[in-house]
C-alpha cells in the first residue's frame, strides 16, 4: 500500500520516453486515433464517454451543488416546521449566534477535534515508528490495532458507553480490584462528557493513522538514511530530523481526513453521550439533526449546516492547497 | 525503512523488550472492547451486576443473543435487530454494486476518454467527498418526500448511491490511470469502440479495484448511521439505527449483555469482510480515506 495524494487531479505517471511514429501518449490534446472508415464510430467515440458522464455530472450538480445553495437559501428563510421560500435575511444566523446552545456545541467541537485529532496523530504516529522497527508478528499487530475502523461509530459508542459506566463498568473494575476511591464518571459528568467521546474516538481511529503512516514510512528513501547513518547520527535524530519531516504528505492527508471525521461526527456522539447530560456534550451535528428534525426549526437547522460548510471549508481548503503547492514544489 | 537500519535487529536488547511490551500493551487495549463486548453478551444479568468488566462468563448462555436478535425492544417495537438487519442487508447490496458499476465507468472516461475540462470535471466531482452531509439532507428530505420514496430501502440505496458516486469514482479513477494509454489506443486504432474497449481490456484488469471498492462501500454504507435515522423512517431503518435506539432505551432495567450482543450483530458483517480480505479494505482505507 502506498500514500498517494488524496486528492489530485494530475496523472501520476513516469515521464515515458516517446515511441518513435506514435503520438505521445500522455499529450491529453492528441487526437483519438480514429477507426478505419467508420465515422459513426468516430462520433460515438467523442460523445459516448460524455454521455457516460452526463448522469454522474447531472446528479452531482443537483445533490451536491444544487442541494448546498437549496440550503444556503432555507437559512435565509423564516422556515420552521415546514420550508418557507420567502427571503428573510441572516435572521436565523442571529438566532443561532444568540443561542448558548450552539456555542456549546461550537466549543465542544473545538474540544473534541483538537483532542482527537492530537491523540490520534501522537498515538498512530509512535505506533507506527514503533511497528517499523523489524517487529515480529507485525501483520497481527497491524490487523489488531486497524480492526476498530471496520466498526461503525454506533457499535463503538455503544461498547464504551459500557466500558465507561459508573458503577458498573471501569470505575467497579476498579474498586473490586482495591482502588475503592477511584472514581470515573466523565459519562454523567456535564463538564467531563465530551471527554469521553475522545477517548472513544481515538480508540476508532488512531490505529487508521497508524496505517497511514507505516505506509509512509515504507516509502521514505533508504539511501538518504543509510547517509545519516554512516556520518553517524542516531536512530532517535534520524526519525526527528529527516524521517518526519519527510513525512509531510501523509500528515496532510491525516489532518484531512481526521478533522473531517471529527466535524461531521455525529453517530458517535449519539450513541455514547446522545449530546448529554443535558446539552453539554452537543455538538453541531447533533445541533443540526435535533432542530431540523425534531424541534421543527428547519430555517435554524438549515443555518447551523451551513456552519458547519463553512468550518470544513476553513479547515479543508488551506491544507489541500499546502498539500497541492508541496507537490507541486517536489514536496 | 531499510532493513539494515536497526543493527540489534533480533538480538534480545533492553530496547527492543520495551518495544515489545509497549506494542503488546497497545494491542491489549485495543482488543478490551472486544472482549468485554463478547463475555458480556454471553454473561447473565446477575453476573453483570455482581461481577467485573474483565470477568470471564461463570456459565455462558446465549440467551441474550437470541433476544437481541429477535425479541429486544428499538423504541416501541420489540422485535429484536433482525427485521433492521435485513434492511441493512436488502439497503446494501444494491446500493455497493451500483455505486460501483457507475464508479467503474467514470473513472474509466476520467482516466483513459479524457476531454476538454475534464479536470474541472473530475476536480467538482470530488468535492462530493468532502462535504458534511448535513449539508445537503434538508433537501434531500424534502426530495424524497416528494417522490415518496421518503422512508423506504429504495430512498436509501438512492441516496446512498448518490453520495457514494464520488468515492467509487476516485478509487477507480485513480486505478485506471495506471493502465498504459497505449493499450487502450492500440485498441482503438484495431476499431475497439467505447464500450468494446471497457469490456475486453479494462473489466477484466479490474478485479482488484473492485473488491476495494465493495469493501470500501460496503462499510461506508452498513455503518451509516446519519441517512439512516433521517431517511430510514419506521419501516426502513438500518440496524445501526436500530442499535442506537436499542442502546438508548431508557424504559426499564438496562440489560447490557443484550446491548453488547446487539452491537456484535451490527458489526458482525463488516468485522467478517475485514477478518477475510483485511487487505483489500486496509487498501480502500488508504485509498480514500476521506470519507471516514
Amino acid at each position: 500500500m502506498s500514500v498517494t495524494p488524496l486528492f489530485s487531479a494530475r496523472r501520476p505517471r513516469a515521464p515515458a520516453a516517446p515511441v518513435a511514429g506514435k503520438p505521445a501518449a500522455n499529450d491529453s490534446s492528441a487526437k483519438p486515433p480514429v477507426r478505419p472508415g467508420s465515422r459513426l464510430g468516430a462520433l460515438a467515440d467523442a460523445w459516448l464517454p460524455r454521455l457516460v458522464l452526463s448522469p454522474t455530472i447531472i446528479a452531482s450538480l443537483v445533490f451536491v451543488y444544487g442541494f448546498i445553495a437549496l440550503t444556503a437559501y432555507l437559512s435565509l428563510t423564516e422556515s420552521r416546521m415546514m420550508p418557507n421560500f420567502e427571503f428573510a435575511g441572516f435572521g436565523q444566523y442571529e438566532r443561532l449566534f444568540d443561542l448558548e446552545r450552539w456555542w456549546v456545541a461550537a466549543a465542544n467541537l473545538g474540544i473534541f477535534g483538537g483532542l482527537f485529532i492530537l491523540f490520534c496523530l501522537a498515538i498512530g504516529l509512535s505506533m507506527a515508528i514503533l511497528l517499523d522497527q523489524r517487529i515480529r508478528h507485525e501483520g497481527a499487530l497491524r490487523a489488531i490495532y486497524l480492526y476498530p475502523m471496520a466498526l461503525s461509530f454506533i457499535v463503538t459508542g455503544a461498547a464504551w458507553k459500557w466500558i465507561l459506566n459508573p458503577g458498573l463498568g471501569l470505575e467497579k473494575m476498579m474498586h473490586d480490584w482495591g482502588f475503592t476511591n477511584f472514581t470515573f464518571d466523565w459519562l454523567v459528568d456535564p463538564d467531563m462528557a465530551i471527554y469521553t467521546v475522545v477517548i472513544a474516538g481515538v480508540w476508532q481511529s488512531s490505529g487508521f493513522v497508524m496505517a497511514l503512516f507505516l505506509a509512509g514510512l515504507r516509502g521514505v528513501d533508504d539511501s538518504i538514511i543509510k547517509a545519516a547513518m554512516v556520518d553517524g547520527a542516531s536512530l532517535p535524530t534520524i526519525y526527528r530530523r529527516i524521517v518526519i519531516p519527510s513525512l509531510r504528505p501523509v500528515f496532510f492527508s491525516v489532518l484531512l481526513v481526521l478533522s473531517h471525521i471529527a466535524i461531521k461526527s455525529f453517530d458517535l456522539v449519539m450513541a455514547l453521550t446522545a449530546g448529554g447530560p443535558g446539552t453539554s456534550s452537543d455538538v453541531p451535528a447533533i445541533f443540526m439533526y435535533q432542530f431540523s428534525f425534531t424541534r421543527g426549526q428547519l430555517g435554524l437547522g438549515a443555518a447551523s449546516a451551513m456552519m458547519m460548510l463553512a468550518t470544513v471549508l476553513a479547515v479543508l481548503v488551506p491544507l489541500m492547497y499546502l498539500e497541492t503547492k508541496g507537490a507541486r514544489h517536489g514536496r | 525503512m531499510a532493513a539494515d537500519l536497526h543493527l540489534e535487529g533480533g538480538r534480545v536488547t533492553p530496547g527492543r523488550i520495551f518495544i515489545y511490551t509497549l506494542l503488546v500493551l497497545v494491542a491489549l487495549y485495543y482488543l478490551a472492547p472486544l472482549y468485554v463486548m463478547l463475555t458480556t453478551s454471553v454473561k447473565t444479568l446477575d453476573q453483570i451486576r455482581e461481577g467485573n468488566l474483565l470477568d470471564f462468563p461463570l456459565s455462558p448462555t446465549t440467551a441474550a443473543w437470541a433476544k437481541a436478535w429477535s425479541t429486544a425492544c428499538t423504541g416501541v417495537r420489540c422485535e429484536g435487530l433482525a427485521p433492521y438487519f435485513w434492511n441493512s442487508v436488502q439497503m446494501v447490496i444494491p446500493a455497493v454494486l451500483i455505486s460501483s458499476l457507475i464508479g467503474s465507468l467514470n473513472g474509466y472516461v476520467l482516466a483513459h476518454w479524457r476531454f476538454p475540462g475534464h479536470n474541472v470535471v473530475f476536480t467538482a466531482l470530488m468535492v462530493g467527498c468532502f462535504i458534511p452531509f448535513q449539508v445537503v439532507i434538508l433537501p434531500m428530505a424534502r426530495l424524497l418526500g416528494m417522490a415518496d420514496l421518503a422512508n423506504t430501502t429504495t430512498g436509501l440505496v438512492l441516496v446512498h448511491i448518490i453520495y457514494g458516486i464520488a468515492f467509487t469514482t476516485l478509487f477507480f479513477r485513480n486505478y485506471y490511470v495506471t493502465v498504459p494509454d497505449e493499450l487502450v489506443n492500440a485498441a482503438r486504432i484495431d476499431g475497439a469502440g467505447f464500450f468494446t474497449i471497457y469490456r475486453r481490456i479494462i473489466f477484466p484488469l479490474s478485479l482488484p479495484i473492485f473488491m476495494v471498492c465493495f469493501i470500501w462501500q460496503f462499510t461506508q454504507i452498513w455503518n451509516d448511521f446519519l441517512f439512516g435515522v433521517v431517511f430510514g423512517g419506521a419501516d426502513a431503518q438500518p440496524v445501526t439505527v436500530a442499535l442506537n435506539n436499542l442502546v438508548n432505551t431508557s424504559t426499564g432495567v438496562t440489560e447490557y449483555n443484550v446491548n453488547m450482543a446487539a452491537a456484535i450483530i451490527a458489526a458482525l458483517p463488516t468485522l467478517a469482510i475485514y477478518l477475510v480480505a483485511g487487505k483489500y479494505f486496509v487498501r480502500g482505507l488508504t485509498a480514500g480515506a476521506v470519507k471516514g
